[in-house]
């Protein structure tokens, strides 16, 4: 709000007083220091930054962070965070959600809020389980999980998050996880700087009930080899030495090949910026779950007039066009007559 | 156009017109019209349209019937009256569903050319009833209103099916004539309404006038009549419907508290109209969104409010349902936000065109937790003005949601408003927070977002954007004071009571219920929202009978005005009646152990005076 400088401030600054009471070991304290030691560096106000959430572990969040925040109500985040984000377009407004919350209950919340490009950072912590509600399978659970509400496995078919985003229409789709603070935070930054519905899924590891779920792919050990970085104009290739690539075969597909084989010239160049979603969502379907090689990084960042700016260019249009609003002449619009 | 002077001209105190025909007919823009025109004129109206759920039922069909009532009259009114003295009736589907409405010795004027035998197949009859006994004891008058209107319009090439649209206009020019109505105000507004289609308006200005003529020399009418103006207060006035005042009295109620309005809500009969006369007036600031569902416009308002704007949603009983998760985090976070119920007959979609009052319960205790709020009712169309503002204002006073009840009849219904002086509305004072309000134990100045005005018990409304205000809220139970979770069982309780005392402290903050008392009176009429009109009439016929009575009405429902109990207790007997099975009887029958009697109805209409007027007679035996 004020026209002086941002003032310089430390991870301390941007975390509240209150005791953080996740289960020690959740991967839910990875991305909070994460954020709160990017906040420092984002140039922005505390006083103008407002963490919105439902309900869930991953909901707790506004609570740590010393900003104004919401903690809402269960899938709605991306609603209350909608009228939030486009009465007042000075906020940075970032909505903290978990898979039950954002693609159960709240489903047709997020998609519309991306859809609409609502100008949001959306960071949805996929743990592939209910946490607070004690172990029942998710909407990102695998086929045959085994939980209380499931004894005999799971039958649902899990969305992706990412395929599920895209297909929304949303600007800004990425993937990190809370293994590598260096990725979320570069991940992040992305994202609070893209104007517009910025969509991030997270891997975190709920230790309690889905311990390793994703340590397949994210285990330091196993991060070579399983996941495939995706940057912006560079060849999407992974492995020890990028010795493994992605390439689009015959029939149009996105498929992962040794490099020496098919040859560099082949390898799919990435390209955030395509207005056409397709290939994106290919990339999105290349891993099965997070037990085969997996993209993470951007997917897909383009640029679309956001909801906000949209309704602020009609207010402003219909005050040059009407002149503005005059209630008098309002309550006189119809036909009058004097008595 | 010619004069009336050859026919008599009789005077007329009031009257009530019915028109019927199929709902695409235009029966709705016919009604409209001749009220517009008449309220020009300078008559008391009011108004009551019906049409079906469906947007084009079969054609023909008794389903498929759309009608708009009409009273004027030179003196005052309430309501839009008990039966129609003239029923124009567009086809023998429409005859078939109002006949029985017209009293023996009405006047009837049908559209002879529709009685035919496929016509009047689809709208079961067996015989035509122009022809045998069934319409013995009317006035019935057959006019040829389809094979006029092609006549007349056949000058300037309009093909039969296209004329034969324009009879309604016909109709309207009929009845123009034999009520002697302006017609240059018509004739204006056909020029503007169908500027874009030369050829539909001038089939229309055509039709209008041929049944203006026909009035005028076919010779059938014995007389015109004349309805004179009403005496009204001196003053500007206009013709306005529910929706339409509830839509300007948001718009107002933005104006006077400084603060933008925000409305989101979710397509939903009869309530849309106010999302739609909403989104044209921009120029005042007002944001509106039409939403993925009714949740997310209760929760876009909760994002709105929390960013300092007057939020608003607008729903109607289903929608309420579906918004009540988000009322209640609305009450748990004191955040202001006004919802409104457009209600209509119930359960689930019931009858999504017609009227009732059946959600009063629901809006009051429709919550789970202990989860109290403010909830009024508007009473005729034009109040729907003033009570938007009055929800506003308790809303942001108080930092609470409000539920402001009006219902299908008051919101397409309509009646002439004086329009106020906008600089007599008073002010709506919103003080957001813009300091610390806490000394910490170690000195430094803190903001507790749930440290409350002594006063109001209203928390601070501190805005993002505020700085070193930062603080976080939720749905989860809050300490006292600090607002941070808190699962203290002591806590639990004092918030408990604190929400509670802050909505019941409202009540030192109401205007008193009025009572429109007779000396002598021992029954007093109880009713709230739109049942208003036809109560006063019922009370205004009972009196004329010599018989004492009192009447009050309820805007304020929770809480009720603190004198409320006192005026009960005056009367030996009360009467509420409701177009529900008896909700508000059973609160005041709970809140202030009266052995009040309730007059209930629920047939989707409104109550006729004639039904209060005998309910009272009844309970003065
Ligand atoms: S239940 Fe799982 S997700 Fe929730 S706090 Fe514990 S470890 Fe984290």
């Amino acid at each position: 709000m004020s026209e002086t400088a941002v003032p310089v401030t430390t991870k301390k600054d941007w975390s509240s007083d209150q005791e953080v009471r996740w289960c020690p070991g959740c991967g839910d304290y990875s991305i909070l220091t994460a954020l709160q030691m990017l906040m420092p560096e984002l140039g922005v106000r505390r006083e103008n930054t407002v963490f919105v959430s439902g309900i869930g572990c991953a909901a707790r969040f506004p609570y740590y962070m010393n900003t104004y925040g919401m903690h809402g109500i269960h899938g709605r985040a991306p609603a209350i965070a909608t009228g939030l984000a486009v009465s007042r377009p000075d906020l940075d407004v970032w909505v903290i959600t978990g898979d039950g919350d954002a693609l159960s209950i709240g489903g047709n919340h997020l998609i519309h809020a991306l859809r609409r490009n609502v100008n949001l950072t959306i960071i949805l912590f996929n743990n592939q389980i209910y946490g607070l509600t004690k172990g029942q399978y998710s909407p990102t659970s695998e086929v045959g999980k085994v939980t209380k509400s499931t004894p005999f496995g799971s039958v649902d078919q899990p969305f992706n998050p990412i395929s599920l985003a895209l297909g929304a229409e949303a600007t800004f789709v990425a993937r990190t996880h809370d293994m590598d603070r260096k990725h979320m935070m570069e991940t992040f930054r992305r994202a609070h700087d893209h104007k517009g519905g910025a969509f991030v899924e997270v891997y975190q590891n709920c230790n309690v009930f889905n311990d390793g779920a994703f340590e397949q792919i994210t285990s330091r050990e196993a991060r070579p080899q399983m996941l495939i970085p995706l940057e912006h104009g560079k060849p999407i290739r992974f492995g020890p030495d990028g010795g493994r690539g992605v390439v689009l075969d015959g029939q149009g597909r996105a498929k992962i090949v040794d490099v020496a084989e098919v040859g560099e010239d082949r390898i799919l160049v990435h390209d955030e910026k395509r207005d056409e979603p397709g290939l994106a969502f290919m990339l999105s379907r290349l891993a099965k779950g997070p037990f085969e090689p997996t993209p993470v990084g951007v997917f897909r960042a383009v640029d679309r007039p956001t909801y906000g700016e949209a309704m602020q260019h009609q207010l402003v249009d219909a005050q040059q066009r009407l002149g503005p609003g005059d209630l008098t002449k309002l309550l006189h619009s119809g036909a009058t007559w004097e008595v | 156009m010619t004069d009336t002077t050859q026919h008599a001209l009789r005077e007329l105190d009031r009257v009530v017109i019915r028109f019927a025909g199929d709902s695409g007919d235009g029966m709705q823009l016919t009604g409209d019209r001749f009220t517009n025109v008449s309220a020009l004129f300078g008559n008391d109206i009011a108004t009551l349209p019906d049409f079906p759920a469906e947007i084009r039922a079969p054609a023909g069909t008794l389903a498929g019937v759309s009608a708009f009532q009409i009273h004027i009259s030179d003196h005052e009114i309430s309501t839009p009256g008990d039966a129609p003295n003239v029923l124009v009736a567009m086809n023998p589907a429409a005859l078939k569903a109002n006949i029985r409405d017209l009293p023996v010795g009405g006047t009837l004027i049908v559209n002879v050319d529709s009685f035919e035998d496929r016509n009047l197949a689809k709208a079961g009859y067996a015989e035509n009833p122009l022809h045998d006994d069934t319409l013995k004891g009317y006035t019935v008058y057959e006019v040829p209103m389809t094979s006029l209107t092609i006549q007349a319009t056949s000058e300037i090439g309009a093909k039969p099916r296209d004329a034969e649209r324009s009879k309604n206009f016909f109709a309207l020019g009929l009845v123009s004539w034999i009520y002697t109505r302006p017609v240059e105000p018509t004739l204006e507004w056909i020029k503007q309404r169908f500027a874009k289609n030369e050829q539909v308006m001038n089939a229309n200005l055509l039709a209008f006038k041929a049944g203006y003529n026909f009035g005028e020399t076919a010779e059938l009418f014995e007389s015109a009549y004349e309805v004179k103006p009403s005496t009204h207060l001196p003053g500007t006035y206009t013709n306005i419907t529910g929706n339409t005042a509830m839509a300007w009295g948001l718009v107002a109620a933005g104006q006077l508290a400084k603060l933008p309005v925000f409305l989101a809500s979710y397509p939903i009969t009869p309530a849309s109209d106010i999302l739609h006369e909403l989104s044209k007036h921009k120029n005042f600031g007002v944001r509106t969104m039409q939403a993925e569902d009714e949740i997310a416009a209760a929760g876009a308002v909760v994002g709105s409010a929390f960013g300092g704007h007057l939020g608003v949603t607008t729903t109607s009983g289903p929608g309420v349902d579906l918004k009540a998760e988000t009322v209640g985090l609305a009450i748990s976070l004191e955040l202001p936000l006004v919802l409104i119920d457009i209600q209509r007959g119930g359960p689930s979609t019931g009858l999504p065109t017609k009227t009732e009052q059946s959600d009063l319960l629901l809006a009051l205790f429709g919550r789970h937790g202990e989860s109290p709020l403010p909830v009024l009712a508007a009473s005729t169309p034009a109040h729907c003005f003033y009570a938007a503002i009055e929800a506003a204002r308790i809303a942001l006073k108080y930092r609470t949601p409000v539920i402001l009840l009006s219902d299908g009849y008051l919101a397409n219904s309509s009646e002439p408003w004086r329009i106020p002086d906008v600089e007599s509305l008073p002010a709506i004072d919103v003080p957001f927070a813009t300091e610390p309000n806490h000394d910490g134990p170690d000195g430094t100045r803190l903001f507790w977002p749930y440290l409350r005005d002594e006063a109001t018990l209203a928390r601070p409304w501190a805005v993002p954007g505020t700085p070193g205000l930062e603080h976080r809220i939720g749905g989860l139970e809050k300490e006292d004071g600090t607002g941070n979770v808190s699962y203290d069982p002591a806590n639990h309780e004092k918030m408990v009571r604190l929400r509670a005392a802050k909505v019941a402290g409202i009540a030192t903050d109401i205007s008193p219920v009025e009572v429109d008392h007779e000396d002598g009176a021992e029954v007093l009429v109880l009713g709230w929202g739109s049942t208003y009109g036809a109560i006063a009439a019922g009370v205004q016929r009972t009196r004329a009978r010599g018989r004492k009575v009192a009447q009050a009405h309820l805007v304020h429902l929770n809480p009720f005005p603190p004198n409320l109990v006192e005026v009960l207790r005056r009367y030996r007997k009360v009467l509420i009646p409701e177009l529900n099975l008896g909700q508000l009887s059973k609160v005041v029958r709970a809140d202030f152990l009266v052995d009040a009697r309730s007059l209930t109805k629920v047939q989707a209409q409104p109550f006729k005076a004639a039904e209060i007027e005998q309910a009272i007679l009844e309970c003065m035996q």
